[in-house]
């Protein structure tokens, strides 16, 4: 089992939100979590991350019991995560982003990612000089995941990838999402767009303030009464 | 050009580039931690006071110097290791307040260790002054300026070319993204506080032999420091240089053409006009651009 969370709580000041959180994403599986908002899906995202404090519970990665690891250990280890809203270092070039992206990574693995990306991306490799807060929101969401690949993922977080942007960007989004998870990588999708993100996911959970209310195989709940219902907007 | 206003050009520079080396301390941390750090001044007196001591002990300067700074460095990181980080999670104005904390506690601290007397440090080399365009100029000022632009070059080139640099310049603009891409931004924060005091003690160094320097020649010199920094824009290194050498010529100038009663008063004129005009100072980020 590549994640395993065990009954994780997690507060903002005295607020949970947060509560018993059990969850399992296996290698090379693309799980999605959906879930309305303040549900507690970037929360638990940032918690799998280190940089949202837990208050109980468990995180294993690989077996290993990393609860307490740091911010960077975990990007080292190979959890990585795209946040919400982008997140680019607005006044560094685009280059320069990708670059930091691989901050953990050899030399040499940082000049493979960046290659990798550009063939990927290729709008990035034109605007690789320019700062990357003059891109499009389309361009710095492909940053954002150009720069999370260049950590060398395992773990693959995707906070709201196709957030604000337009439909045909959207679509060119989730191709990219299927694309890795072809490639094996291990991906934990969050996404409002629940009906994209349950067709293109293995498995799913569903979160209500802060618990696990249902999980299944993505096709299972697209076909959920419940899940029709609450998010699907049928 | 008159060789009056020569005079007073050569002078604001060279109390410029003092000012703009402590507001590139100040911009420094301030990047790193949204952190004004009031004990800036208290590493400039640092790294003069060592100095005076190890030189008065018969270290040459080629040792002194080098010493004295690692000294102030030393300092600024036991600051950031024992009286930041442990309030880490605290809100910013409790952090500067710690700050100010620190620079009353290292200033009562080096009045015990040192006196309360002025000392003076000979001139690197020399004090025959030197002719420039009908105005003299000593050598010591030549150092200065010259120390200062061999330090403004290293820093843009370490801000701009260096990995680690370049995720210190992350850390200030996106502490969450930096640590998502895992830039361990508790080590950034412990770094700025260590190159801070370097710079502090430098400016401190430099300007010794001119103007002599005490346990408290901190407190004056870290208000122009900050003056200069809020005038170039808190967090711009640009900004920071710009900002100190305006205010070194403005109250050169001042004291010159006007009175030099009014020099010290510049700077907090500069101070207030900036904060009621243009808040974000000459090269600042203009309001907060999160989307």
């Amino acid at each position: 089992m590549m994640l395993e969370v065990e009954g994780l709580d997690s507060h903002y000041g005295r607020i949970p939100a947060l509560r018993g959180i059990d969850l399992h994403v296996g290698e090379g599986e693309l799980v999605a979590l959906v879930g309305a908002n303040g549900a507690g899906k970037t929360t638990l995202l940032r918690a799998l991350s280190g940089v949202q404090p837990v208050s109980a519970g468990r995180v294993r990665f690989e077996g290993a019991d990393i609860t307490a690891a740091a911010a960077d250990r975990r990007v080292q280890l190979g959890i990585v995560q795209v946040p919400e809203g982008r997140q680019v270092f607005g006044p560094l070039s685009v280059e320069d982003n990708l670059r930091l992206g691989a901050y953990l990574r050899s030399r040499a693995e940082a000049a493979l990612g960046i290659e990798r990306v550009y063939a990927m991306f290729p709008a990035l490799k034109q605007k690789r000089r320019e700062p990357a807060g003059t891109l499009s929101g389309g361009q710095q969401q492909m940053l954002a995941m150009g720069r999370g690949l260049m950590a060398l993922p395992k773990l693959l977080l995707l906070d709201e990838p196709s957030m604000g942007l337009a439909p045909k960007l959207v679509e060119e989004i989730f191709a990219c999402v299927r694309a890795l998870k072809t490639a094996s990588t291990t991906i934990f999708l969050v996404d409002q767009n629940a009906r994209a993100a349950l067709a293109v996911a293995d498995r799913a959970y569903v979160l209500e303030t802060g618990r696990v209310v249902l999980s299944g195989s993505g096709a299972e709940l697209l076909e959920d009464e419940q899940v029709k219902e609450a998010y699907l907007g049928l | 050009m008159s060789a009056q206003f020569m005079q007073y050009l050569l002078t604001g520079l060279t109390v410029g580039a003092i000012y703009a080396l402590v507001a590139l301390g100040f911009s420094i941390i301030f990047n790193a931690s949204h952190v004004i750090n009031f004990a800036q001044g208290e590493f400039v007196m640092i790294g003069g006071m060592t100095t005076v001591t190890l030189t008065a002990a018969g270290l040459p300067y080629l040792l002194a110097i080098p010493l004295a700074i690692a000294a102030a460095a030393l300092v600024g990181l036991a600051l950031e290791k024992f009286a930041v980080e442990p309030a880490r999670g605290a809100s910013v104005i409790t952090l500067i307040i710690i700050t100010i904390g620190a620079s009353i506690f290292l200033r009562g601290l080096a009045m015990v260790i040192w006196d309360k007397r002025f000392h003076a440090l000979k001139p690197f080399t020399g004090d025959t002054p030197i002719a420039i365009g009908g105005a003299t100029v000593l050598p010591q000022s030549l150092w200065v300026i010259g120390v200062t632009l061999a330090i403004v070059l290293a820093l843009s080139w370490f801000f701009g070319r260096t990995l680690l640099g370049k995720a210190m310049l992350a850390t200030s603009h996106n502490r969450l993204a930096a640590q998502l891409v895992g830039i361990n931004v508790r080590m950034v924060l412990f770094l700025s506080f260590g190159l801070s005091a370097a710079l502090g003690a430098v400016a401190g160094i430099l300007i010794a032999p001119i103007t002599t320097t005490s346990y408290d020649v901190g407190v004056m010199l870290g208000l122009k420091g900050f003056a200069s920094a809020i005038l170039g824009g808190l967090g711009s290194g640009v900004g920071a240089v710009v900002g100190g050498l305006v205010l070194g010529i403005a109250e050169t100038m001042s004291a010159g053409y006007i009175s030099s009663a009014y020099k010290d008063a510049i700077a907090f004129v500069i101070i207030l006009a900036v904060l009621f005009f243009m808040p974000s100072g000459l090269f600042g980020k203009r309001g907060s651009e999160r989307v």
